[in-house]
Order: C-alpha cells, then sequence, then structure tokens
C-alpha cells in the first residue's frame, strides 16, 4: 500500500455521514455510511450531534476497511457544502482536526460536483448530462468549458425533499422514497400541478395538492400521481437540456436515482433519443464519503490547494461556481 | 412535409411558407399526464401567439389549432435561432439583438403575456427582426411573480449558455426592457427576490 496516494473523504451535508478511502487511480478501498434514524425531519442541530458522535468511530472503521493507517494517507477532504450549516462544520471541524493532526494537505469540496465525478468514474460515462435528484437537491447539469453549467434546477425544495414531506404528513413511515414507490405501483393517475419554468422545477406547490388530495383520495392513487407528475417534471427537463447541450450520455445522481419508475422514465427518454443511461451502483448514488474522497483526489492532483484558514463551509455553493480543472 | 426542426417536446415540418408544429406522445409518462400536456401547450400556444401578436411582439401567425392531434398550423418565420447566432455576434450587434429583445419582452409583460420559457433558442433572427417563438409553456398573468420567473428563465439561460457574453448581453436585455414595461422594476426586483430564495443562492456579498 505505501507510496500510494490515497484520500479519506468526510461526507457530511445532511443526515447521512460517510467517510471513504479512495486512491488517485480510482480504487474505491472504503466507503461507510452511517444514517441518522429521522422520523420527523431533520434536526440540522441533531444531525450535526449524530455526526460529532459517530465520526470518529467511522473514519476508523474505514481506515481498517481499507486496511491502511493514518500515516498512509495523502490528503484529507471534506463536504464543504452545500448543506446544512451545522452537519457541514461537523464535518469540516473533523476533517480539518485530521489534517492539523498528521501533517496532511486538507480540500473541501462541492458535493453536487462530488455526485457527478463519482458517476463518472463508476459507469465510464465520459461526457453526461447529469440529472442529480436527491433529498436536498435537484439539478440537471452538464460540462461546457471548464464547469459544469446548471441548465434546470429546482426554485424551491428538492425533488426528494416533496417525497419525504408528503411521506412525513400522511405520517406512512421514513424514508418516504421507498415507502410512495412500493404504494404507488398500485395506483392509478389523478391530476396535480405540474410547475416547469423554462428549464427549472418547482415542487412545492405539488407537496401541497399532493398532501390536500390525500385527504380525499386512496393514498395509493396519490403517491402514483405524485410520483408521475414530479417525475415527469424532471425528465421533460432532462429531455430539453440533452438537446440544447447535444450530449450523448445521461448520468443520474443522488439518493432519488434509486428509484425504478424514475429510472424506467430516464430510460424511456434516453431511448428516445438513442442515447445512452448510466446508473451508478447503488453506494455511490446516494450521499457517501468515497465520492468525496476521489473529488479530493482529482482537485488535489489537477493543483488545487487550500490553507486551513481559507475552508470555511458554503452552505449554499453552487455547482457552476467550481472551476473543472481536471477534464 | 419536411421537418425542419426536432426540439424536445414537438416536430415542426414546413410546407413552403406554412409550418405545422406537432407535439407526439411521449410514452415515458402516464398517458393521462402526457395527452393533457400535449393537448393544454397546443392550445395555449395558439392564444397566446395571437395575444402576442397584438401586443405588438413579432411571431408566427397562427392559421389552424387542432388540440386533437395536437398540431398547431403557423406562418413559417425563415429565421436562425439567437442560441446560434450569439457566438459569432460583434458586442454592438449584441447590444441591438437583445434591446430588442428586452423591449419585446416588455411588450409582453405590459399586456400580462407570460412566456414561461424565454431564452435565446425560442428568440429567431429573420430580416433583422426579432420574433419570439414556442409560448407552449406561458401563461395570461399580470403578477409580478410571473413577470419575475419569465425573467429569471432568460437570465438563467444566458448563464448557462452564453456565459461569455453574460453582461452585454443582460444589460441590453434589461436596458431594453425598462424602456418600454412601466412595471419593469417591480418585476426585476422580484426576479432577484425569486432567486434569493432558491435553493442554490449564495451571497456573494
Amino acid at each position: 500500500m505505501s507510496g500510494e496516494f490515497l484520500c479519506l473523504g468526510i461526507e457530511g451535508t445532511a443526515e447521512k455521514l460517510g467517510v471513504g478511502i479512495v486512491s488517485a487511480e480510482g480504487e474505491i478501498l472504503a466507503n461507510l455510511v452511517r444514517q441518522m434514524k429521522v422520523a420527523e425531519g431533520i434536526h440540522p442541530s441533531e444531525a450535526a450531534q449524530h455526526h460529532a458522535t459517530h465520526l470518529p468511530a467511522l473514519v476508523r472503521a474505514g481506515l481498517e476497511r481499507a486496511g491502511v493507517e493514518m500515516r498512509e494517507l495523502s490528503l484529507i477532504a471534506f463536504s464543504r457544502g452545500p448543506g446544512l450549516g451545522p452537519c457541514l462544520r461537523v464535518a469540516a471541524v473533523a476533517a480539518r482536526a485530521l489534517a492539523l493532526k498528521h501533517k496532511l494537505p486538507l480540500l473541501g469540496v462541492n458535493h453536487c460536483v462530488a455526485h457527478i465525478e463519482i458517476g463518472r468514474l463508476t459507469t465510464g460515462a465520459e461526457d453526461p448530462l447529469t440529472v442529480y435528484v436527491s433529498g436536498g437537491n435537484t439539478q440537471v447539469t452538464a460540462f461546457a468549458q471548464g464547469r459544469y453549467r446548471v441548465l434546470g434546477e429546482t426554485i424551491d425544495i428538492a425533488l426528494g425533499n416533496c417525497i419525504d414531506q408528503f411521506a412525513r404528513e400522511l405520517e406512512l413511515g421514513m424514508p418516504g422514497g421507498p415507502v410512495v414507490e412500493r404504494l404507488a405501483r398500485r395506483g392509478r393517475y389523478l391530476p396535480l400541478p405540474y410547475v416547469v419554468k423554462g428549464m427549472d422545477l418547482s415542487y412545492s406547490g405539488l407537496l401541497t395538492a399532493a398532501v390536500r388530495l390525500a385527504e380525499r383520495e386512496r393514498v395509493e392513487d396519490v403517491c402514483f400521481s405524485l410520483q408521475e407528475t414530479a417525475f415527469a417534471m424532471l425528465v421533460e427537463v432532462a429531455e430539453r437540456a440533452l438537446v440544447q447541450a447535444e450530449k450523448e450520455e445521461v448520468l443520474i445522481a443522488g439518493g432519488v436515482g434509486v428509484n425504478a419508475r424514475l429510472q424506467q422514465m430516464l430510460a424511456g427518454m434516453c431511448s428516445e433519443h438513442g442515447v445512452r443511461l448510466h446508473v451508478p451502483p447503488g453506494e455511490v448514488l446516494g450521499d457517501n464519503g468515497a465520492m468525496i474522497a476521489w473529488l479530493g483526489v482529482l482537485s488535489y492532483l489537477s493543483g488545487e490547494r487550500q490553507r486551513l484558514e481559507d475552508t470555511h463551509v458554503r452552505q449554499r455553493w453552487r455547482t457552476d461556481e467550481v472551476a473543472v480543472r481536471w477534464r | 412535409m419536411e421537418v425542419i426542426a426536432r426540439g424536445a417536446e414537438a416536430v415542426v415540418y414546413a410546407d413552403g411558407d406554412v409550418v405545422v408544429k406537432h407535439r407526439p406522445p411521449k410514452r415515458y409518462r402516464a398517458p393521462e399526464l402526457d395527452e393533457h400536456l400535449r393537448a393544454t401547450r397546443t392550445r395555449r400556444e395558439a392564444r397566446l401567439l395571437a395575444l402576442a401578436k397584438r401586443a405588438g411582439v413579432p411571431a408566427p401567425v397562427v392559421l389552424d389549432v387542432d388540440p386533437e392531434e395536437k398540431k398547431l398550423c403557423m406562418s413559417r418565420v425563415r429565421g436562425e435561432k439567437l442560441s446560434r447566432l450569439v457566438g459569432g455576434m460583434e458586442v454592438p450587434e449584441l447590444r441591438e439583438v437583445f434591446a430588442t429583445a428586452g423591449v419585446l419582452a416588455g411588450r409582453l409583460h405590459a399586456k400580462g403575456i407570460i412566456h414561461g420559457d424565454l431564452t435565446t433558442a425560442n428568440m429567431l433572427l429573420s430580416g433583422g427582426r426579432v420574433y419570439f417563438i414556442d409560448f407552449g409553456l406561458g401563461e395570461v398573468s399580470t403578477s409580478h411573480e410571473a413577470m419575475g420567473t419569465d425573467l429569471l428563465v432568460f437570465r438563467k439561460c444566458v448563464r448557462s449558455t452564453h456565459f461569455q457574453q453574460e453582461e452585454v448581453i443582460l444589460d441590453a436585455f434589461f436596458s431594453g426592457y425598462r424602456s418600454t414595461f412601466a412595471g419593469a422594476e417591480r418585476a426585476i426586483e422580484k426576479m432577484h427576490t425569486i432567486e434569493r430564495r432558491g435553493r442554490y443562492f449564495e451571497d456573494r456579498g
């Protein structure tokens, strides 16, 4: 192992805490995720407390899984944003402490860009249109001249948040995504607001309408209609972005990407356009530490350096602000 | 009829000076939703095109609309999309064209017409005139929220696709918009408000 460039990445933007170790060649040596139980949504300070409690053990477990010692690492990376402030700060503080103690360079990296890069690494996608959907994020991006340009995004809440909040309002159990997906299999279509503004999406009105509809209709039907409407909006934006950006591949990223119906709809759209759909393995679709480690590797080896005092967290850090020097 | 454009949601056929815009079914979405979206947008586009022309905005003339078949028959505007022209334009020309586009957007909003997809791919340059097309996502509304959203769509389009000429384009566009529409300041302020409450707005101040 010694002599190889290894990066330890810490992911902590929301309710999931992740530690990953990745080599410069893109080999994922460890990728451990610990999810806090969320019954009533994420309370940022509780999530931060969870992360602070469990991070030391998760780092040790990650090193053990990878079969490496702290001193064999070359770099520490952490999720600098976007995300929930208290969670981001725990990851940042832990990463800074590790870097100082073990005299390692430190890089804070962008969580959204990390999702794109781990998807490219694990699927072999070269230059995809990325459809990134999770509990906290919804973005359609494509690479152009040194940046991941945001072609479409939510203007209010994320798609995953919309489904989770719906499940919570109806007390269907958490996490909401899989429950709604299961119920939707026995549902039929009812009209719900479909809101696409140019290439942007709005899910807050859909959430309110779905909760109201559930007061008088079968929950299966509302789940089905919620998914159909929310996903159709996303796939429409992806389709228009695909035509506009003239890409030949589509990549799914983010935890909502595991939804079978969403994958089916995206696959249908892709086949109509004769482009390939890439779906990364489940363990790197949702938030994880390996993606942070891998983006750390890419950033560091393309020359990025940060001084410790310049690694403050950025809660609303935009994807298109990151200079992509490794492509 | 020959196919002259194949977009994400429609195929456009041309025969002489007439074009037919057809919205074919999307099999990836629920059939009821698909039917509703295609019929609504076809009808809405016909109505808004007529209103836009009355507001003094150059646009295709609607000749026939068939919501059953999801077909819209219009006069043909022989021109090039601004999205394709921007890269080859010099600053003075950019200024002139986008000041005009801003004036047209101002005329629409002054009459309560929201375009819904105000991007450079939906603006044609033909014989020195700027035409607006593709009103399928539009609506009739006098709310500043709707106008602000319309403006934000345009600004984001410029930011994501014409980032090298972003400043010139936006300056010209908003000066044209302000010069035409009395409610411009409120709509622009609303655009900033909508952007600030967005998921990814980072205060750089």
